[in-house]
């Protein structure tokens, strides 16, 4: 909401600077966003009379005017202005005049004739972004010599209060002035609005058929009118310090009435009513041309002002192109309704609009107000466009309309809500000049809410309202207490943070990624996913939820190696989302991705590029945090991202948990990366499940180790040969290490050699060598049978 | 006997000379040896007459005496020597970077959600989180924001159909854990949240801290105290002047918008407060009864307050980040900067 700052203080005036007034309110919640200048600084401008007007002896579009400025004396003046004309008062800007921009006006000659001054238009002044398309005309009664900016009243602000949408009733001059007048313990004045006596009684018929939509309707015909007279300057420049551009004198007029007491008005040009104003539901089918031009589908639901034929305007959000005013109309209907918030809420937004009107109509305009406004608004047609006025007709249900409500504040509420007994006096006070009027009763106060207070309807909302005229910051503050629970604690389980923070240890950066990706990428590298899409995405490559945490972690990748970053260690965690919408899982995971070289770019060696066994590594170190990796498995498994040799499904407790492995060489290629990366992700669930440790009393007796190598097909895990010693190497085995996997010289052609040593360790005595042979045996020939292992000599 | 001076004087210049341990060794062995020179000549004293014989013998062992120590000093220094020979071998260049994978670095909107929530924590709130793909009654109905309110306008929302979302807020947390707890209820909510508005200012994701406290007698001076604390201890000033504003959240009543002192100018005016010396920084209020009906609480016997806050917006007042897109383009010279 803008407005002039002048026209504020026409109703209220505090002796208060515009900053300080600013402060004001935006302490009592009206947020300012903008205080503005209503024009640019310029100075030496004064009202004057073109008394005669010549054309320029030397060139077509320029005329020669003498204008008189009170200084005693014509002045001479070339102006290129199509509109010039003579008696016309204008703005001058004297020889020695400064415009907006530094312009000094200075005596010229022009084609040979000379010029003292300048004419200015709008835009010269500042007071029209874009060029006017000739000089501005003031009105007749302009007292020439008097300076411009005092004139036009130009040393004003527009004020920009950012409204929150509880606050309606402050969507006016009107409005906005009851609530500084609140603030400043001052009355609030407006113009005078008294009934226009009607000249004829002639009415137009109005039908209500959606009385709850709209329980209030005022109409009135004004015969007669003339619309192709001028809206006064002044009422130009208070709409344009408002914000809204002037249209034609009706239009002005309504919008005028709108910023000063909140009313939204409509004219409908009476000669393209057919029969009755009826307000009414949509019937199926309905088509109307808005005043904007567009032709839209009336949906249901929707609220529409219709005459007996068609439909005219949809409720309180925008009139028809067709029943508008225009040049032509002789006679119209005003219109002064209160439509309900719920009637037309959501209304505009669905067929793309925000006006003025719905803006208001949607949060609450005060259903007392229509018949002021009304009256206001005839006044000032006749003033402006003359013509004859009818009686105002009015069609109510007083029961639909919002009632009267009544709000018990409980001293006892007031005083704990606040930590602070306010005096009784100051309560009532602040809740009367709010407008409620308030008795009080043994308890506390009854206050009954004023017609343009939607949003006060509970002991809470007088609670704010008398915190806020209070001032917020003159209220006590205090910690809170509290009894000092002890919380339960899960010692097996691994906080977030802690996996987070062993990521970092190991090298790695975390990536906060858009949790919507591009559905390409996701297409590329898991071409089954599926996860939800946006309906509204802010644009397409954002619009597929991630079913994966890699789509983000390739993106972030790429911006980096064209950043010259070659060397990337990233890590992320948040949900992945998969399925469809019903049925959807939202899992939390954690991702991490690993290229370029092993270390640093150093002196110590480490150039070798990253590889699959880095990135397991890095992913075991933080399975170990749980004390459970055992419980952890990697079994060869394809993955359409993932390289297939390299590659690997990761189980905990037999359970897909996630995957590992190489970014697939043609899924690299498809993305343009030149280099290899690995990846991984890992179900967090999974991820912080551990165990509290279980102490097992230290053998005081000697192990006893055995080193084994075996022949085994070169595609044979060794995970499986793992198994197998764990399976068969009794329940003494201590530890079985893989300490050496060969291939080349000595070993056959298809096999690899792959060592193992074995540590036996008995708790309560020494374990001998029969029965060490004994087991050694045992899996000798387990893994021959089994795996076609045999023992290298 | 009489050669004894002349022997001992060549025995010392060998043992000065000797240049290894081995060679000391030989000399150690040839004069005091088993069946050294010196041991020979003690050996020697029974065939002197027995009256010269401890005379001869006190010569004896003092040159023998004189030997071992000058042995035992040339050992030391030639071990000396060689000590110092390796340490010079041995030195290197301690100005080379350590080896090994450097550290990385927690993400900074993640540092300043840890710092939050560690706040919070360690006065006995708990940290509670929430699905992303919400639905309308939690992200909206169940907050006090029906269909059609003109709030919903205030947070442009992404939707994947009529009914669900992804979560504007935090808030829909609130309900969640209201439904389920019974107070006392004291949780920080850290999370994504989600909006479609994208520009300088604007990322269509970002990160909020949504806090709740519900007990019997909470006020109003409650969450002052509350808030003014937190920021305080989140920019480590005691003297940060903090002002609470009235505003509107449908989900609290009363409501307030929390500004500071701009950390930025200390309230001097400058570009980031928009000279207006203060900075709007997080949102809060008393919760409306609405909620508490929604989630089952008793709002006669119960009272609290809820708070909301932007971590990037912290983070990039805490840090001095210019430009909110930085936090997630990722780039490794933005990420560095935090580790």
């Amino acid at each position: 909401m803008k407005f002039s700052e002048q026209w504020l203080r026409e109703w209220v005036s505090p002796a208060l600077a515009t900053q300080a007034l600013a402060d004001q309110i935006t302490m009592a919640g009206l947020e300012v966003d903008a205080i503005e200048p209503v024009a640019a600084a310029f100075d030496g401008v004064v009202v004057a009379e073109v008394v005669a007007k010549a054309p320029h002896p030397d060139a077509d579009k320029l005329n020669v005017c003498q204008v008189e400025d009170a200084s005693g004396e014509r002045v001479q003046v070339v102006c290129g202005a199509p509109n010039v004309a003579e008696g016309q008062k204008v703005p001058f800007a004297r020889v020695g005049a400064v415009l907006p921009g530094d312009f000094k006006i200075k005596k010229a000659k022009l084609r040979g004739v000379e010029s003292r001054g300048m004419i200015c238009s709008a835009s010269e002044l500042g007071l029209e972004e874009e060029a006017s398309a000739g000089i501005l005309v003031l009105p007749a009664d302009a007292p020439v010599g008097e300076d411009v900016r005092a004139y036009l009243g130009l040393d004003d602000h527009t004020i920009e209060v950012d409204l929150t949408p509880n606050r309606g009733d402050c969507l006016s001059v009107k409005g906005l002035a009851r609530e500084v007048g609140v603030l400043n313990r001052l009355p609030v004045e407006g113009p005078a609005i008294a009934p226009v006596a009607p000249v004829h009684d002639e009415t137009f018929p109005v039908r209500v058929e959606d009385a709850a939509g709209c329980p209030r309707y005022l109409g009135r015909l004004i015969k007669g009118v003339d619309v192709t007279a001028e809206t006064p300057l002044w009422m130009v420049e208070r709409l344009r310090r408002g914000g809204i551009r002037a249209i034609d004198p009706v239009v002005d007029v309504t919008n005028y009435v709108m910023l000063e007491l909140g009313q939204p008005l409509h004219a409908f040009d009476r000669g393209n009513l057919n029969g009755a104003v009826v307000v009414r539901e949509v019937r199926e089918g309905e088509r109307l041309v808005l005043l904007d031009g567009q032709e839209v589908t009336l949906s249901d639901g929707t609220l529409i002002i219709a005459d007996e034929r068609a439909p005219l305007a949809i409720a309180g959000v925008m009139g028809g192109e067709h029943s508008g005013v225009g040049p032509e109309t002789r006679d119209i209907f005003l219109e002064a309704a209160h439509f309900s918030p719920l009637a037309v809420a959501g209304q505009a937004r669905s067929y793309g609009l925000h006006t003025d009107a719905s803006h208001r109509f949607e949060r609450g305009v005060d259903p007392a107000l229509a018949r002021e406004a009304a009256e206001r608004a005839t006044a000032l047609l006749l003033e402006i466009v003359g013509g004859e006025p009818g009686p105002l007709v009015e069609v109510a249900d007083v029961d639909r309309l919002p009632g009267d409500r009544e709000v018990l504040l409980r001293r006892a509420r007031l005083d704990q809500a606040l930590d602070k007994a306010l005096p009784g006096d100051e309560v009532a006070e602040i809740l009367e000049r709010l407008g409620l009027a308030v008795d009080a009763v043994a308890d506390g106060w009854h206050a009954r809410v004023p017609s343009w207070r939607f949003d006060l309807a509970i002991e809470e909302d007088l609670i704010e309202e008398v915190a806020r005229i209070h001032g917020y910051n003159r209220l006590p503050v205090r910690r809170p207490a509290a009894r000092l629970a002890l919380k339960p604690d899960h010692e097996a389980s691994t906080p977030l943070s802690r996996l987070r923070r062993q990521m970092v240890a190991r090298g790695y950066f975390e990536a906060v990624t858009y949790s919507f990706v591009a559905p390409e990428l996701q297409q590329a590298l898991l071409p089954e996913a599926v996860s939800p899409t946006l309906a509204n995405p802010i644009s397409s490559d954002l619009s597929v939820m991630r079913a994966s945490l890699f789509p983000g972690l390739i993106r972030a990748l790429q911006h980096n190696l064209n950043r010259q970053q070659t060397r990337v260690r990233l890590f992320e965690t948040g949900l992945v989302f998969r399925g469809e919408l019903d049925g959807l899982h939202q899992v939390p995971m954690l991702g991490a991705l690993a290229c370029g070289p092993r270390s640093p770019e150093g002196w110590a060696g480490g150039k070798e590029p990253v590889d699959f066994f880095d990135l397991k590594g890095d992913l075991e170190s933080l399975l170990a945090l749980g004390g459970e990796l055992e419980a952890w498995r990697f079994e060869p498994a394809e993955h359409p991202a993932l390289h297939p040799g390299q590659c690997a499904r990761v189980l905990y407790r037999g359970e897909e948990a996630g995957w590992i492995g190489t970014l697939h060489p043609a899924v690299r290629s498809r993305l343009g990366l030149k280099v290899d990366a690995v990846l991984c992700e890992v179900r967090l669930d999974a991820l912080v499940q551990g165990r509290v440790p279980a102490f097992t009393p230290l053998s005081r007796y000697p192990e006893v180790r055995r080193d084994l190598a075996f022949l085994v097909d070169d595609d044979r895990p060794e995970q499986a040969l793992l198994d197998t010693v764990h399976a068969r190497a009794g329940e003494w085995l201590v530890e079985a290490r893989l300490f050496d996997v060969y291939q080349g010289k000595g070993v056959p052609e298809g096999r690899k050699s792959v060592a193992l040593g074995l540590t036996w360790q008995h708790p309560s005595r020494t374990l001998n060598d029969e029965e060490i042979n004994h087991l050694v045996d045992a899996i000798v020939e387990e893994s021959r049978q089994h795996l076609g292992a045999e023992l290298r000599a | 006997m009489d050669h004894l001076p002349t022997l001992v004087a060549e025995a010392r210049d060998a043992i000065q000379a000797a240049d290894s341990m081995a060679a000391l060794d030989e000399l150690r062995v040839r004069y005091l040896g088993k069946k050294g020179e010196i041991t020979a000549l003690l050996k020697g004293l029974g065939k002197l007459p027995a009256e010269e014989r401890p005379a001869a013998g006190e010569r004896i062992n003092q040159a023998k005496q004189a030997l071992a120590q000058d042995i035992d000093a040339r050992r030391q220094a030639l071990e000396k020597a060689a000590l110092e020979a390796r340490l010079a071998a041995e030195r290197l260049d301690v100005t080379l970077p350590g080896r090994g994978q450097p550290s990385g670095g927690l993400h900074p909107v993640t540092r300043t959600l840890e710092r939050i929530e560690g706040l919070f924590t360690r006065i006995g709130y708990e940290v509670a989180v929430g699905p992303e793909i919400e639905d309308d009654y939690h992200n909206f109905e169940a907050l006090n924001i029906p269909a059609h309110h003109p709030a919903r306008g205030m947070a442009d929302t992404f939707y994947f159909d009529a009914t669900r979302l992804l979560r504007t807020h935090t808030s829909p947390v609130q309900v969640r854990t209201m439904k389920e707890a019974e107070p006392p209820i004291r949780i920080v909510c850290p999370g994504r949240v989600y909006r479609s508005d994208s520009d300088l200012t604007h990322t269509p994701m970002f990160h909020q801290v949504e806090g709740l406290l519900v007990d019997e007698d909470v006020s109003f001076a409650d969450l002052k105290g509350t808030i003014e604390d937190f920021l305080h201890a989140f920019f480590e000033r005691d003297d940060l002047s903090v002002r609470f504003r009235p505003s509107y959240f449908p989900f609290t009543e009363p409501s307030a918008e929390v500004d500071i002192q701009c950390v930025m100018c200390n309230g001097d005016g400058c570009r980031v407060c928009s000279h207006s010396g203060w900075l709007e920084v997080m949102g809060c209020g008393m919760v409306h009864p609405e909620v508490f009906r929604h989630s089952g609480i008793d709002t006669e016997r119960y009272t609290g307050f809820a708070f909301g806050m932007g971590a990037e917006r912290l983070a990039m007042l805490r840090y001095g980040v210019n430009d909110l897109r930085l936090f997630f383009d990722n780039d490794l010279r933005f990420l560095k900067q935090f580790a």
